[in-house]
This record gives structure tokens, C-alpha cells and sequence, in this order.
């Protein structure tokens, strides 16, 4: 409390001090330049809440008396940042600065003060009738002459402008007139930047929830063909507002008597600006015909047709000739000169070069010069082709050649649309031919991007999934590191298509009706792909397995063990299937386990009344019991694993609390104390992990976790006390601690509440005591409420999930050491799936051990992080090692680390938020650092042999 | 290039300055119909004189292979542009050429190696759109065309007429160039190629991957490829593709380029790389595309290794040469391939393996068969019809004019043109004029004071209109000023004349003079409501500056003469009261 008074009145010594000094520096100011300087001085520190009004006045007094321009001008800047200063309500000011427009000359001031004013308005967004006024003096300087006035009066009409019509009353409603149409006059101004303002103006009044008339369409639609690209651009955005408002109101096509939906005319101009001169509106308009779903099948189509012609002939495109192929049963033999012979002739009254509408808009964007506009034209087409199943199929052709393009984004981006639009269609023979090819690419990123793509498409014949497993396959052999992501694929592309593999069968086993073929590798990758994608098609198809012969029944229990997440279960004959616990129909919420679970925790949290034999068995009990629920219940792992560790926690603290320990003679103590001391050590290690590694852990929880923190922090006081002789260490240790507690309770000061009988609540009744007395008192306080205390309840967050990794590669199975010579680096290839890791790029590290217990710890680079799905991040990384000569080949450990830092916890960036002014000097040092690391992953054992040079 | 392609060679005057475009030559013709016919320009007099500048859009010998004959054997001396890739590529095909017709065929009286260096001395060159004054009132501007690396388009302009030039041009990017871009520059005539008028294009990438495809397939099956291209433009696009085609899928097989003219041009590539396109121009700083890292140069010992391999060999067309070696080689083998990227003309071997023919008869009377698979793949860089419609709708010209096309392709693009962009359209034949008229604005200077005067009087201005304004045209040493009536009096030393008119306008009215005057002024007064109608004491009337007197006639008591006198100024006001008067006084009113 001391402190916040100190500065309180630091606060009132400044508050005069700084308007004050002001004043006299302006009036000090000789010349223009020398105020402005100071006026820039001024403006690089904050002013508190309570005296910007003083300082504002002190401004506008020197403003009146100003000559320069550029001076005014800062000061009318100032005046603006002024009156964003949080806490502090401008409608003080604003009749001075209103006031203060009437005299202006300079444009530039003019800009800057109606800029002030915007300010000013938004701050008071509960007043309609200083927005009102606003807006009438905004209106009133809209004839201004230099365009930058304009602009900004518009953008202040656009930000303040009344949005419902009831709200202006009758005898302001003359000076409120019509805001849009106000705005709209201004779409015709001489000045471009103007025009864009006014357009952006009424974008804004739309955003805020104003309904424009339909009649700025025909407006809009000139301003599409300005001359200037930000009013294009602009104009674009507008016309797609009004598509969206008035979807289904009819216009008229120029030119003709003709009428079409306006949905339907705006996507036709819209398109139109995909072939734009500008790319920013190349861009903006690809982007915005995603979101255009109203448009009606028949334009959606259009924007995929173009007619080809040669020589005033018509031509068909390499896509229907493809299909036509197709359908005729053909298979594709080598092109021949003139297989794209232009065929009948077409009407030359006919043919429209440049259609008035959506034609090819999607072929011109997807051939577009630029990346960027060939992206959001990918991303157009994902929305739309979600939308409608018939629009999918069509662009499916143009989807799978963008899967060629030169540049690595844009290619990845069409598979992971066409993987988002799988479930509307089916690829062609010669589609998934295109497809496969991509396999062979050399960047990962597509080459895993496809197999996902792989994994749900839908495939017609079974030639394709042929081909498919040949070239998975091909790709195999070519990068061996695919291996899981291949066989993963392989998996959803047989449950997909059990009826496609059936007829395949025979063939993929090689088996014969009449020879034994020898039994091939079980080792072999491709050979386990092959029955990955037999044994998941087998899974929906009872007969499959009559085709098997007798090693493939062996195979099968063998990859049935090894690889479990790839193989299903599989009713086989004269087996007896192994049935699975849980059928994923079952809710959460009558899932027997979870019931368990709660359960033990309300036969925990109820023994006070046991004896402490009884509660530690108790305990000891539940953990097994949630250990072992946590192996099977794969959803509710990091819930029970999350309890277990607390209740260990709390059976360690108990343990080591024991009476009897405690009350044998001073040399016995050693046992005694290095039982407690480790058990100390422990909880503190477990309440890191509670904190860090579980992804989900609100702050109810962070608390309890603290809460044990600090117990445990009680309990290594307590033995320290005990086995340290003199009383001199003990003061510094005792003030820490103390100092801990303050900090707890100022951290967790809204959760005190739910924290009845714990340590800590009567470690609080106790305080003013605790401060006073002894070390040696202060322990033996800390010791009987430690006992004392109840044990605190822990409630569980919805959901809670363990960090954790998965090394993949090394995988530590390798014979042949890694020879290098000593003194160089070799580069180990680390791949590894982390779950649940909050923030990677920042916590995870690689950490090495080489066998003379030296350890290398290596930060991964931020780009070797991926993401491929919610919660799941990959970490493909190099690590490089290297070491002096050894005379044997010998293992070196790699495993991951989860770094944390109780600074980035969640406690303390509460702390941070809630009384940010304070915390840095309040909170002690110690608090202020602690960081370390949790190993999250098993270690993997590579084998290395570091050579001495040659010489 | 009037109606047809080649010997590309265009004469515009334009507001008296006289531009010639382009200077190519005939690839079809080898007398002197090759070149264009200068004597056209002027008959007596020295070309010099006559022509303000020569401008080059690219490099392609139908449009700059005429150039030394122009410049140092017909003899001119004044600017020629072009950019600056142009610039260096074009003397090492204007030196291939010379080579070939003087070295290969033996002819005389043509330019030599001295003469092309002497005509690049000449060569001014330009960046993307710089604006480079030729003279006082000439200048030029070159915007991107994509085409081949450094082609142009090129805007002419003197004071406000201006002419836009397209070369070749195209508006779909490649692997190794952008698209043709122009900004709306309203030219009042755009002369544009026409080579595709009736062609739309399916798009690229079906051709691409089509390519790669093939050649994908048959080096895994352990065949090679061979591919005829001329040394530049598609060989380098082709280049790109298979290069970043082996990056991508790691192949490992060798790719061949023949040496020669190609490694020049290459380095030049490599050289140029803001003329490329957006894949090259950003990813150049890690690596440039055009330092190939899977292609190789080629020796004539290559062709006889086993295994796969992928081979450029010029010339194109398999008529001789290292491509036509190659291909004998290996025409034998079912498991290679022929692909031929462009256009064969009739006679060559080229063509006569896509038009499907089998067996070969080689000179020597040797019957080649050919087993390898033959394919065509057309990769093409001008704008398609579709092409040349948007770069119309992108610069907006009054006028269109078409080039270097088919006359008959040419009347279908021109009767789109006039229908879609209401423009008139022109195709002129070789040798034909065109006169277009435009309509010249002439700038005026206005002095401040007369400017703000007037823009002061009447509603406020509304930018985009025209506005009236009253002043004196002074037309002085080829200027032309407006200034106000009393300056120009001033400056001319002229006394100003008054110039009043007066009416006389006959009432019956029998009351007094006075009266009638009273009557006049009252009925006015409620006519005129903004106007200031003043009733002096001596009973005449003034209606701002207009004069009314109102006398009796000398002869008739009963009728009353009124006299309406107003200066020129206020000519409108003064008749419209004389009418006004005319109609008589209302009745009733006292």
C-alpha cells in the first residue's frame, strides 16, 4: 500500500508541472521552428488522464495566436492524440475545436483538425448529437477545394454518419440529410483519392450496419471503369456489398431488353475485373467471387468456359478432348499432328471476343502473370466449388493443371483445395493421373499434401487405384521417408473403396490358384503398404479374405500388432475377433470411463475422514486406477494423466509429513530428510509439468497448481530448517518464502475465495505473526498448518490435453553407425509429430546427449515447424552433430525438451494485464526467471562413430 | 507488314513529325523483296531529313533485320530506339543472318559485320517506361509486350496526339516472361499485331504438362528426346520448364543444349532479368534461373552415349544442322522421341514427319525409317484474339489499326472491334496510307486573375464539365493566351469602343409619361425578381445597366415610346426585355 501511495502523489506533481512547462516553452518559442521543436518534444511523452484537458487548452490558446501553418498543424495533430488518451472524454474540447475550423485558411490544418475531430467522435460513440453536429460541419466543408479536406470529411461522415434513420430527430433531420446520397455526390469528384475516400466512406456506413440504397449499384458500376486502380479496387469491394444486399432485385442489361438478377450482373462485372490492368484489383476481385454464392449455375459455369477457335474454327479444349477419351474407352495413345485439328466451322456473327460477363473469368484468373492473383483465384474457386457439387466437377480440370504451376504456393494451395472439395467429386482416369504425377515432387510439403488429398478422394474405376498404388509406390522407393504419411493414405484410399480393390486382389498378393509364390519380405515398406490398403478395403468386404493365402493371415496378426493405428480389426475365419472397447457412438458424457473417472475423484476428495494409512492406500489406488485409464482411453489420457500427477503430488506431500518421521531423534533425521527433500524436489518438478504441459489448463487451475508449489516450497523450508545448524541462512529463507506467499496471494487474489481451509488461507490468518517472529517459530508454524491443511479440491477444465512428441526419424533401429570425421558436423535429419505444444516455435527444443554425459541443446528454426491440422504440429529439422574422436561407435541420446519460463505463465501475464504499472518493481526477482525444461518425448538411441582425420 | 507477316516496316506522321516502326525483313524472299521498300519514305533527299526517329520493338529479324541495310546502306543518321536487351541480342542474329545469307549462299552486295556495328552505334536505348524526348515535341515511351525478352510496345506522342505501337505482344505470361501491359494512355490510334485474329487459345498449362509429360515418360523408359527449337525465345521458355520440371521431380537424366548462337543469348538472359517474369525476377537473388543447373552444353560425342537424355538442337525445322544429325541418329529407336515446339514449313524434314510420313529419303539417295515417336507441341508467344480485345479495352484508343496479320483473319478482328468498342478500325495494305483525323486540343494560357474572376461568377465549378468563360483570344508569336478585355486593349494599344444598342418599343398607354414609366417599372420589378431594377428620379428605368425611358410620340398623346438602350455586354439581357416589353403591359395594373 505504501508504494501505490508514493506514486499517487508523484502523479500530482507532475500533472501541474507538465502543462505548465509547456506553456512557458511555447511562450518562450521565438520563432515558428522553435515551437514546433517543442511541440515535438512534448509529443514524444505520454500526458496523464488528468491534466490532457489543461494541455489542451494551452494548445488551443497558442493555436489562435499562431501565424505558421505547419506549427497549427501540429498542434491540431496533437489535439487528436490527445483525445485518444484512454480515460479521458473529449466532449470538453470539441466545441473549441469545431471553432476552430471556421477560421482556418490552410488546407492542410483543415485535414489534420477534421482528422481531430474523427477522433474525437469515435471516443464518443453514445452521443448522437455530437456525431450529428460532426457531421454538419464535416458536410459543410465537403466544397473545400483541396482534396485533402474532402477526403477527410468523408472519411468522418463515413465513421459518424447517423446509421438508423429514426434516430435523427425532426428538427436536426435537415441538417442530417441524407448521408448516402451526400456521399454519393462525391463518387463523380475531380480527384481520385476523393473518389476512393467517398467509396470507402460508404463501405464503412455499411460496416456499420447502414442498409444502401440499391441505386448506388449503377453508380458503382462507372466507377469500374475508372481510370485510377485504388477506385477500382474500391468500386469493386462496393458492388459486392450491394450483390450481397440485394441479391435478388432485377437490372436491366444495357443495350438490350433483357434482365437479369442483380447476384448475377455484379458476379459478371466482377469477373470482367479479374482481367483487369491492375493486379491489386486482378486480386481483390478474384478474392471477393469466392464469396458470391448466390450467383446462379448457369454464369458460375461460364466463368470456366472458353471458346477456343482456330482460324474462325471451332476448336475443342485439351480438357474436352481428354474427356472425350475418356468416355470413349480409348486409352490416351501418343498425340498426333493435328489431333487438335480444328473441327466445324463457327458463325462469325457468333463469337463475342470479349463477353459482357463471367466468361472465363476462372481460366484468365488461374493463367494470371502474377502468383498472387492466381491464389485467390484458387481460393475463389474452393469457396464456390464447396457450395455447388455440378461447379466442383467442372473445375476440376482446371484444379488439377494448377497443380503444374511454377511456383511451389500456388501449388500447394490448389491441393489443398481440391482436398477440401473431395466429397463433391470423383477424378477421372486421366485427372488422377495428373494428380499422381505431382507425387514425385521434391518438396515434402506437396508431396504429404497429396497423400492427404489421396486419403479422401474418390476414385471411378479400378485401374485408378491401380495406378494410384503403383505410383504411391514409385514415390516410396523415391523418398522412403514417406513411408507413414503413404501408408496412412493407403489406409483411407482402401476403406474408401473396398468393392475397387476386391478384383485387385489376386494380383496385389500374387498369389496363383494353382502355385505357392514365395512368401514375400515382411520387412519390406512397399509390401506393408500393399496390405495396408488390402486389410482397411478387407474391413467393409467379408469376402476379401477367402482370397488370402495362409502367410498373408500371418502377416496380418503380426501388422495387426505392430502397426495398430493402420491395420482395423479384421473378422477373419476361425478367428475370433478381438472386440474393441469402444464404439465411437457412445457421447462423451455417458461414457462409462469418464463416469469413472469423476467417481475417483469424489472417493478422493471425501477422505478427511480416513485415517493416513487409509488415505495414502486410497491414493495410491485412484493413481493406478487413472494411470491405467489414461493407457486405455485415448481421448481421456491427459485428463487422467493431468489428476494422477496431482494426486501423486499430494501423496508425496503426505508421505513425507508423516508424524512419525518427523519425531525421531536429531541423527535419525537423515533418512527422514532425504525422503522429504526429494519428495519436495519432486512435487516441484510435477507442478512444472502440471503447468506447462498440458494444453487446456485455465486458471483455476494454474492456482491449485501454485498452491502446491508452494507447499512444497513450505516442506524444503521445513528440512532445511531441521538440518542446517545456525540460525543466519534460515532469515534469507524465510523472507523469500514469505515474499513467495505475498505474491501468491496478490496474483491469485480473485481465487482466495475458493480456497477455504487450505494451507494457504491459514497460512494467511497467520501472516502478521508469520512476519514478526522467529525462523525457527516460523517453521514450526509452516509445519503444523502444512499437516493441518485440507487437501484442495481440483477441478478439471473441459478439456485437457498432455503435450506430447513423437520422434519418427531416427528411429534408433539402425545398426550402421553414422561415421564422420571428428572435428566436422554431421547433419542428423530429425522428424518428429508434437501434439498439443502451444506455441513450438518457441518451446520445443532438441536436445542431444552424447555418451560422456555432455549435452547440446539446439533450437530448431521457426521454418521447420508445420502444422498440418488443429493441435498437431510437425518439427522436421536438421540437427548437427559432431565430436571428438572416438575408437568405437557408440549412442548418443536425441530427444525433446519443452522449455518453459514461469515469466510467459499464465499467472504472471495476468499479472502483467491486471496491474501492469506496478508488477515490475513488486514482483520479486525470483519469480522473475525460473526456467527450465521438460523432456517430452522418449529419448531415441543413434549410433554415431566420429573417425580421427586422416592425415 | 500491311495484311500480311514479316517485313514489318510502318510510317506514321504524326502532328507533322515523321516515326518510322520497325525495320524488318522477309524471311520468304531472298531478292529485294526481302527488304522494305525505303523509296517510299522520300524519293530526292536524304532520309535524315525526312525522318524524325526509328523505333524497334524486338529483336525478331521480321522486324529489325532490315536495319544496316536502312541505316548504312540507304544511309540514315538520326536516333534509332530500342531497350536494352534488343539492344544486345539484336546484332548477334543481325550478324547470324548476315553470315548465312554472305558466307552460306554466297551472296554480294550486302551489308557487312562493320556496317551492324556501325548501325547499333545509332542505337539510342530505353528503359520501361521511360519517357524519352526526341525533340521539343517528339516523345516516345516503351511499355512491357512479353513476347520475346526486351519486345516492346511504344507509345508516340507529340503535343496531345498520340500513337501507341504494339510490336509483337503477349498477354499471356510464360515460364519465362510476363504479359503485355499498357496503362489506359487513350492513343488516338493503336497500331496493333494481329498474327492469331482469329485464334483463341486453350490455356497453356494443358500444353505444358501435356510436354512434360511426354518427355517425363520416355526418358524413364530409358529414351531419348530430341527437341529441334531456333536459338532464341521458346528455346529458353522450353529451358525454364525443364529445368524447373528436373528440380522438382529430382530426375537425373542429362539435358543438352547445342552450343553456338544459344550461350551468347543465354548470358544475355541471365543479364536481363528484370524483363522476365514475376517467378524468375523474385526467386534470381537466390538463384538465377537461367544458370541451368541440369543443362548441360552439348558436343557432338553426346549423341552416341547410352541411356536417357533430353537434347535442344537447332534449327528448328530439321532441315540441317546439328538437329537433323541427331535426329538421324536416333530416328532408328522406337523408344525415342522427336517433339517439335513450332511451326514446320513445307519441304523440311520437320514437316514431313508430322504430316506422318515414315520413311525418309536422305540425300544420297539413303531411305531413313523413322521408328521414334514424333510429336508437335505448339508454344507460341502472341496475343490470341482474346489477347489483342483486352489490350484494346486496356488502353482505350480512339482509333485501331491492324498489322502483321492475314488480311482475311484481319477483317474478322476489325468487324469484333468496330462492334465491341464502337472504334473505327483500319487494316491498310502494303504501300496504303491511312489518314486518321484527330482532334487536336490546343493548349491556352489563361492569366490567374482572369481564371479565378471567372470561375467565381456562377454556380461552383464542377470539375468534369466544360465551362464557359468570357475572354480575348490573343493570338501573339505562335502562342495563343486568353486574357481579359481590358489587358488585351491594353496590350493591343487599342482605345475601347463602346458598342450600345437602342429600341424603340411603342406602348398604348394614355396616361402620363411618368406614370407609364411607374407601370413599366412595377411590372419589371415583379418579372425580374434577382435582378436590381432601379426607378431613377428622372423617370428613366435601369434594369442593372440597361437604360428604359419612357417618352410620349410626338404625334399620338395615346401611345407612349419606350426607349430601351443596352451596351454589347449585356446583348442577352437587353433583347430579352425588348421582347418582354413588346408583349405590352399587363392590363390592370395601376
Amino acid at each position: 500500500q505504501q508504494h501505490e501511495e508514493l506514486s499517487t502523489k508523484k502523479l500530482r506533481l507532475t500533472k501541474p508541472s507538465k502543462s505548465a512547462a509547456l506553456h512557458v516553452d511555447l511562450c518562450k518559442a521565438t520563432s515558428p521552428a522553435d515551437a514546433l521543436q517543442y511541440l515535438l518534444q512534448f509529443a514524444r511523452k505520454p500526458v496523464e488522464v488528468e491534466s490532457v484537458e489543461g494541455v489542451v487548452r494551452i494548445l488551443l490558446e497558442h493555436y489562435y495566436k499562431e501565424n505558421d501553418a505547419s506549427v497549427r498543424l501540429k498542434i491540431a495533430s496533437l489535439l487528436g492524440l490527445l483525445s485518444k488518451t484512454a480515460g479521458f472524454s473529449p466532449d470538453c474540447i470539441m466545441d473549441d475545436a469545431i471553432n476552430t475550423l471556421q477560421n482556418e485558411k490552410s488546407h492542410q490544418v483543415l485535414a489534420q483538425l477534421l482528422d481531430t475531430l474523427l477522433v474525437i467522435g469515435t471516443k464518443l460513440p453514445e452521443n448522437p448529437s455530437v456525431r450529428m453536429r460532426l457531421v454538419e460541419v464535416a458536410c459543410k466543408h465537403l466544397t473545400d477545394s483541396s482534396h485533402g479536406v474532402r477526403n477527410k470529411c468523408l472519411q468522418l461522415i463515413g465513421c459518424l454518419g447517423p446509421v438508423e434513420k429514426g434516430v435523427a430527430k425532426e428538427a436536426e433531420s435537415q441538417a442530417a440529410k441524407d448521408v448516402q446520397k451526400i456521399i454519393g455526390d462525391h463518387f463523380n469528384d475531380q480527384d481520385p483519392r476523393v473518389r476512393t475516400a467517398a467509396i470507402k466512406a460508404m463501405l464503412q456506413l455499411h460496416e456499420r450496419g447502414l442498409k444502401l440504397q440499391q441505386a448506388i449499384y449503377s453508380q458503382a458500376c462507372k466507377l469500374l471503369a475508372d481510370d485510377y486502380e485504388q477506385v477500382r479496387s474500391a468500386a469493386v469491394q462496393l458492388i459486392w456489398v450491394l450483390s450481397q444486399l440485394y441479391p435478388e432485385s432485377i437490372v436491366p442489361i444495357p443495350s438490350s431488353n433483357e434482365e437479369i438478377r442483380l447476384v448475377d450482373d455484379a458476379f459478371g462485372k466482377i469477373c470482367h475485373m479479374v482481367s483487369d490492368g491492375s493486379w491489386v484489383v486482378r486480386v481483390q476481385a478474384a478474392k471477393l467471387l469466392g464469396s458470391m454464392q448466390q450467383v446462379s449455375s448457369h454464369f458460375l459455369e461460364q466463368t470456366l468456359d472458353k471458346k477456343l477457335m482456330s482460324d474462325l474454327r471451332r476448336k475443342r479444349t485439351a480438357h474436352e478432348r481428354a474427356k472425350e477419351l475418356y468416355s470413349s474407352g480409348e486409352f490416351s495413345s501418343g498425340r498426333k499432328w493435328g489431333d487438335d485439328a480444328p473441327k466445324e466451322e463457327i458463325d462469325t456473327g457468333a463469337v463475342n471476343l470479349i463477353e459482357s460477363g463471367a466468361c472465363g473469368a476462372f481460366v484468365h484468373g488461374l493463367e494470371d502473370e502474377m502468383y498472387e492473383v492466381r491464389i485467390a483465384a484458387v481460393e475463389a474457386l474452393c469457396m464456390l466449388a464447396q457450395s455447388s457439387p455440378s461447379f466442383a466437377e467442372k473445375c476440376l480440370d482446371f484444379l488439377v493443371d494448377m497443380f503444374n504451376d511454377e511456383i511451389e504456393e500456388v501449388r500447394l494451395q490448389s491441393i489443398h483445395t481440391m482436398r477440401k472439395i473431395s466429397n463433391n467429386i470423383t477424378l477421372r482416369e486421366d485427372q488422377l493421373d495428373t494428380v499422381l504425377a505431382v507425387l514425385e515432387d521434391s518438396s515434402r510439403d506437396i508431396r504429404e499434401a497429396l497423400h492427404e488429398l489421396l486419403c479422401c478422394t474418390n476414385v471411378s474405376t479400378k485401374e485408378g487405384i491401380h495406378l494410384a498404388l503403383v505410383e504411391l509406390l514409385k514415390n516410396l522407393t523415391k523418398y522412403p521417408t514417406d513411408r507413414e504419411s503413404i501408408w496412412k493414405c493407403l489406409k483411407f484410399l482402401g476403406s474408401r473403396h473396398p468393392t475397387l480393390v476386391l478384383p485387385l486382389v489376386p494380383e496385389l498378393l500374387s498369389t496363383h490358384p494353382f502355385f505357392d509364390t514365395p512368401e514375400p519380405d515382411m520387412d519390406d515398406p512397399a509390401y506393408i503398404a500393399v496390405l495396408v490398403l488390402i486389410f482397411n478395403a478387407a474391413k467393409s468386404c467379408p469376402t476379401m479374405p477367402a482370397l488370402f493365402s495362409d502367410h498373408t493371415f500371418r502377416h496380418y496378426a503380426y501388422l495387426r500388432d505392430s502397426l495398430s493405428h493402420l491395420v482395423p480389426p479384421l473378422r477373419l475365419p476361425g478367428r475370433k475377433l478381438v472386440s474393441s472397447a469402444v464404439s465411437p457412438s457412445i457421447t462423451p458424457h455417458e461414457d462409462p470411463s469418464q463416469q469413472f473417472l469423476h467417481q475417483s475423484l469424489e472417493r478422493v476428495y471425501s477422505f478427511q475422514h480416513l485415517d493416513p494409512r487409509g488415505i495414502q492406500e486410497l491414493l495410491e489406488f485412484t493413481i493406478r486406477d487413472l494411470q491405467r485409464l489414461g493407457e486405455l482411453q485415448s481421448e481421456l489420457a491427459g485428463m487422467a494423466d493431468f489428476t494422477a500427477t496431482y494426486l501423486q503430488c499430494q501423496l508425496l506431500l503426505i508421505k513425507a509429513l508423516q508424524e512419525k518421521l518427523w519425531n525421531v531423534a536429531a541423527p535419525l533425521y537423515l533418512k527422514q530428510n532425504a525422503l522429504a527433500s526429494a519428495a519436495a524436489k519432486q512435487i516441484l518438478e510435477e507442478t512444472y509439468k502440471m503447468e506447462f504441459m498440458y494444453s487446456g489448463v485455465e486458471s483455476r487451475q494454474v492456482v491449485i497448481i501454485h498452491h502446491m508449489r508452494l507447499q512444497a516450497k513450505a516442506l524444503q523450508l521445513i528440512v532445511t530448517a531441521r538440518t542446517t545448524r545456525g540460525v543466519e541462512p534460515l532469515f534469507g529463507m524465510c523472507e523469500k518464502f514469505l515474499q513467495e506467499v505475498d505474491s501468491f496471494q496478490r496474483c491469485f487474489i480473485s481465487e482466495l475465495p475458493h480456497m477455504q481451509g487450505s494451507f494457504l488461507d491459514k497460512l494467511l490468518d497467520l501472516m502478521p505473526r508469520l512476519v514478526t517472529s522467529k525462523p525457527s517459530e516460523v517453521v514450526k508454524i509452516l509445519q503444523t498448518t502444512l499437516r493441518q491443511s485440507t487437501f484442495l479440491h481440483l477441478p478439471l477444465p473441459e478439456q485437457l490435453h498432455r503435450a506430447t512428441a513423437n520422434i519418427i526419424e531416427p528411429t534408433g533401429e539402425s545398426d550402421n553407425p553414422l561415421r564422420f570425421t571428428s572435428g566436422l558436423v554431421v547433419a542428423l535429419d530429425v522428424d518428429a509429430t508434437l501434439e498439443h505444444v502451444q506455441d513450438p516455435q518457441g518451446t520445443v527444443k532438441v536436445q542431444v546427449l552424447y555418451p560422456d554425459g555432455q549435452a547440446q541443446l539446439i533450437h530448431p528454426k521457426p521454418a521447420d515447424f508445420r502444422n498440418p491440422g488443429p493441435g498437431r504440429h510437425r518439427l522436421i529439422t536438421q540437427v548437427y552433430l559432431s565430436h571428438t574422436a572416438w575408437t568405437e561407435p557408440c549412442q548418443i541420446e536425441v530427444r525433446l525438451l519443452l522449455a518453459y519460463n514461469s515469466n510467459r505463465s499464465k499467472a504472471s501475464t495476468r499479472i502483467s494485464k491486471s496491474t501492469w504499472s506496478e508488477s515490475l518493481e513488486a514482483l520479486p526477482a525470483s519469480e522473475n526467471g525460473i526456467e527450465g525444461t521438460i523432456p517430452f518425448s522418449k529419448p531415441v538411441k543413434v549410433y554415431i562413430m566420429p573417425k580421427p582425420a586422416r592425415r | 507488314a500491311g495484311q500480311d507477316v514479316g517485313r514489318s516496316c510502318i510510317l506514321v506522321s504524326i502532328a507533322g513529325k515523321n516515326v518510322m516502326l520497325d525495320c524488318g525483313m522477309h524471311m520468304g524472299y531472298n531478292d529485294d523483296r526481302r527488304f522494305p521498300d525505303f523509296s517510299y519514305i522520300t524519293q530526292n533527299g536524304r532520309l535524315t531529313d525526312f525522318l524524325d526517329c526509328v523505333i524497334i520493338s524486338h529483336f525478331h529479324l521480321d522486324h529489325c533485320g532490315a536495319l544496316p541495310y536502312f541505316s548504312e546502306m540507304v544511309g540514315y543518321d538520326g536516333p534509332i530506339y530500342m531497350t536494352h536487351p534488343t539492344k544486345a541480342i539484336c546484332p548477334i542474329l543481325l550478324e547470324d543472318y548476315r553470315k548465312i545469307t554472305v558466307d552460306k549462299k554466297g551472296e554480294t552486295n550486302f551489308f557487312t559485320s562493320q556496317m551492324i556495328k556501325d548501325c547499333m552505334k545509332k542505337v539510342v536505348a530505353v528503359h520501361l517506361h521511360q519517357t524519352v524526348q526526341v525533340d521539343e515535341e517528339l516523345e516516345i515511351k516503351a511499355y512491357y509486350a512479353g513476347h520475346v525478352l526486351g519486345a516492346a510496345m511504344f507509345q508516340i506522342r507529340v503535343g496531345c496526339e498520340s500513337v501507341v505501337y504494339t510490336g509483337d505482344y503477349n498477354m499471356t505470361p510464360d515460364r519465362h516472361l510476363g504479359a503485355a501491359w499498357i496503362d489506359k494512355c487513350r492513343p488516338d490510334l493503336l497500331i496493333s499485331e494481329s498474327t492469331y485474329a482469329t485464334t483463341i487459345r486453350d490455356s497453356k498449362r494443358c500444353r505444358e504438362r501435356d510436354f512434360l509429360k511426354k518427355v517425363h515418360e520416355t526418358v524413364e523408359r530409358g529414351g531419348k528426346v530430341l527437341i529441334p527449337v531456333f536459338a532464341l525465345g521458346r528455346a529458353q521458355e522450353l529451358c525454364i520448364l525443364l529445368e524447373t520440371f528436373w528440380e522438382r521431380m529430382n530426375l537425373k537424366a542429362p539435358i543438352y543444349f547445342s552450343t553456338g548462337l544459344t550461350e551468347k543469348a543465354n548470358h544475355y538472359y541471365k543479364l536481363f532479368i528484370t524483363w522476365t517474369n514475376q517467378k524468375i525476377r523474385k526467386t534470381f537473388v537466390q538463384r538465377n534461373m537461367f544458370e541451368f543447373k541440369h543443362i548441360k552444353a552439348f558436343d557432338r560425342a553426346f549423341a552416341d552415349n547410352p541411356g536417357p537424355m533430353v537434347v535442344f538442337a537447332t534449327p528448328g525445322m530439321l532441315h540441317a544442322g546439328q538437329s537433323l544429325q541427331i535426329f538421324r541418329k536416333w530416328a532408328g529407336n522406337e523408344k525415342n522421341m522427336v517433339i517439335m515446339p513450332g511451326y514446320c514449313v513445307q519441304g523440311t524434314v520437320g514437316h514431313k514427319i508430322l504430316s506422318g510420313q515414315r520413311k525418309l529419303e536422305m540425300e544420297g539417295r539413303q531411305i531413313l525409317e523413322v521408328k521414334m515417336q514424333v510429336e508437335y507441341m505448339s508454344f507460341s508467344a502472341h496475343a490470341d484474339a482474346k489477347g489483342i480485345m483486352q489490350l484494346i479495352r486496356q488502353a482505350e484508343p480512339r482509333n485501331v489499326l491492324l498489322v502483321h496479320g492475314e488480311a482475311k483473319k484481319m477483317e474478322f478482328l476489325k468487324q469484333k472491334i468496330e462492334q465491341e468498342f464502337h472504334v473505327s478500325c483500319f487494316m491498310p495494305a502494303n504501300g496504303e496510307t491511312t489518314t486518321i483525323l484527330t482532334n487536336p486540343c490546343i493548349p491556352v494560357d489563361i492569366s490567374l486573375g482572369l481564371l479565378k474572376r471567372e470561375t467565381a461568377i456562377g454556380p461552383v465549378p464542377d470539375a468534369k464539365k466544360p465551362k464557359l468563360m468570357h475572354g480575348t483570344l490573343l493570338m501573339k508569336d505562335n502562342s495563343f493566351r486568353l486574357v481579359s478585355p481590358e489587358q488585351a486593349l491594353k496590350e493591343l494599344g487599342l482605345a475601347e469602343h463602346q458598342l450600345r444598342f437602342t429600341c424603340r418599343v411603342h406602348i398604348q398607354d394614355p396616361r402620363k409619361e411618368h406614370e407609364t414609366g411607374l407601370r413599366v417599372y412595377n411590372h419589371l420589378k415583379g418579372i425580374l425578381k434577382d435582378y436590381s431594377v432601379q426607378h431613377l428620379p428622372d423617370g428613366s428605368i435601369t434594369v442593372e445597366s440597361i437604360l428604359i425611358q419612357a417618352t410620349a410620340h410626338s404625334e399620338d398623346q395615346g401611345t407612349k415610346v419606350l426607349l430601351v438602350s443596352w451596351t454589347y455586354q449585356d446583348e442577352e439581357l437587353g433583347s430579352y426585355l425588348t421582347s418582354l416589353l413588346k408583349k405590352g403591359l399587363p392590363q390592370g395594373t395601376p
